[in-house]
């Protein structure tokens, strides 16, 4: 196991409001590292709607959610936050007063005096195509990531979708597959146009195939694929023999394993007060859309809001012998100093 | 004149019919009156592919087909056909009055 991160505090979630509450623990001299199982910080912001025009954030008429996360990055530069991405968090204890254990899959673990979870919809996870029986295969031929090429060499390749993780894998594991097939509900691919080109001239001599169709069902037996069925757009139904398949239906939020650890949960979200934002556990935070509590609108200004009475009482539990004296950013030049503007 | 009605069939063979007010889409009016086989999990912002719709056969000339940003996220929804669209695409108008669309049993989540 590798050494224990210590941090005074840490938080699940890089989204916008994560990313804020750096900012608000950051002005109270408390450290952070974040975690996120995106390989991206931003949450949403980034994942789903990047492009789009957000109305709501004061004093930001329009901004996108890639804008957004990039302006919240550079206001929390001068905290330098340590960020561990592409991880989850599967397991969080309390050990102690103002003590918490806390690892990710990717084996780190992190002691921290508080712990914000900051986690959104949830973690974004691969979506899971309808298909009978699917899950059987899951842990054996139905990979939904590519962790390790070598596994997948010399097999028969099924990968299905049309965006640009379909097509990049397509053309990372064409030249180590047996034989590799794409298939994609339509003849049109929204992945980047030099891919569809190099896909298309991989089809066109010979060196993979394309089907335009949906899997309808899946042959195998002990979680090993031996075959699939595609039902094509014109009604055909062709059956072909393959060794694995990938689905890249893109993202979805699933609440994960946050249902875990032991907290009181309303409808998937955490119930917490409305003073501090802190949940039934003393030093557990829960902020943003993850949170629930009279009159709670999932908004991102509410999640700042939230940041920033978080991080008041969470100064109690990190510096318990010192008294918190609240300041404006205008007015303080200690603050000041902190942003290095003074 | 009255308000548009929309009439929701969903999996299990449930049936609704609600009155949209004009201007909200299909999704969001799903969402008022708790269809709850509409995720949405963007929130309408045509990003998720959680509010698909099969548009009933009579109504498809009406609706209209995806428009290309919709066409691509819709490869990300499952058991797509002809007549499928995410309904927070769908604009509620007087010549909607008498929709009929299918929900899918399982929206990728």
């Amino acid at each position: 196991m590798s050494e224990v991160i210590k941090t005074d505090v840490l938080i699940i979630g890089a989204g916008p409001v994560g990313l804020f509450a750096v900012f608000e623990l950051g002005l109270l001299d408390i450290k952070a590292h974040l975690v996120d199982i995106l390989d991206k910080v931003g949450g949403q912001c980034a994942e789903l709607y990047p492009e789009k025009p957000i109305y709501d954030i004061p004093g930001l008429p329009i901004v996108t959610g890639q804008a957004l996360t990039e302006a919240l990055m550079q206001q929390i530069h001068p905290f330098k936050p340590t960020f561990h991405l592409g991880e989850m968090v599967t397991t969080l204890e309390k050990t102690g007063e103002a003590h918490f254990s806390v690892a990710t899959d990717a084996g780190k673990v992190f002691e921290a005096k508080c712990v914000v979870i900051a986690a959104g919809g949830g973690s974004f996870q691969p979506k899971r195509p309808p298909i009978q029986g699917i899950e059987a295969y899951e842990a054996k031929s139905v990979h939904y990531a590519v962790r390790k090429i070598d596994a997948l060499r010399d097999k028969r390749l099924l990968i299905v979708g049309g965006g640009d993780s379909a097509l990049d894998w397509t053309l990372n594991l064409q030249p180590v597959a047996k034989r590799l097939t794409l298939v994609h509900r339509r003849d049109e691919f929204r992945g980047a146009p030099d891919s569809v080109n190099k896909m298309r001239a991989l089809v066109a001599t010979g060196g993979m195939d394309l089907k335009i169709g949906q899997v309808t069902a899946l042959e195998g037996a002990d979680g090993q694929l031996a075959a699939v069925t595609i039902k094509g757009n014109d009604g055909s139904s062709t059956r072909t023999e393959i060794d694995a398949m990938l689905p890249f239906f893109g993202l979805t939020m699933k609440l994960g394993p946050v249902a875990n650890w032991g907290l009181k949960l309303e409808d998937e979200l955490i119930p917490v007060d409305t003073a501090a934002f802190e949940t039934n556990v003393p030093g557990l935070f829960a902020i943003g859309d993850i949170n629930t509590y009279p009159g709670k609108l999932k908004l991102i200004l509410s999640g700042f809001h939230e940041a920033a009475l978080m991080a008041q009482k969470a100064y109690h539990y990190v510096y318990p012998d010192k008294r918190l004296v609240f300041q404006y950013t205008t007015s303080s030049t200690s603050l000041q100093k902190k942003l290095g503007v003074a | 004149m009255s308000l548009p009605k929309i009439t929701y069939i969903e999996h299990d063979g449930t049936v609704r019919t609600v009155e949209a007010e004009i201007g909200a889409t299909v999704m969001e009016t799903a969402l008022r009156n708790d269809i709850s086989s509409i995720v949405a999990e963007c929130g309408g912002g045509c990003s998720c592919a959680t509010c698909l719709v099969h548009v009933d056969e009579a109504w498809t000339a009406v609706v209209g087909p995806p428009s290309a940003e919709e066409d691509d996220m819709l490869d990300g929804a499952f058991e797509v056909k002809p007549n499928s669209r995410l309904s927070c695409q769908i604009k509620v108008t007087d010549e909607l009055d008498g929709l009929i669309v299918r929900t899918p049993a399982y929206q990728g989540r």
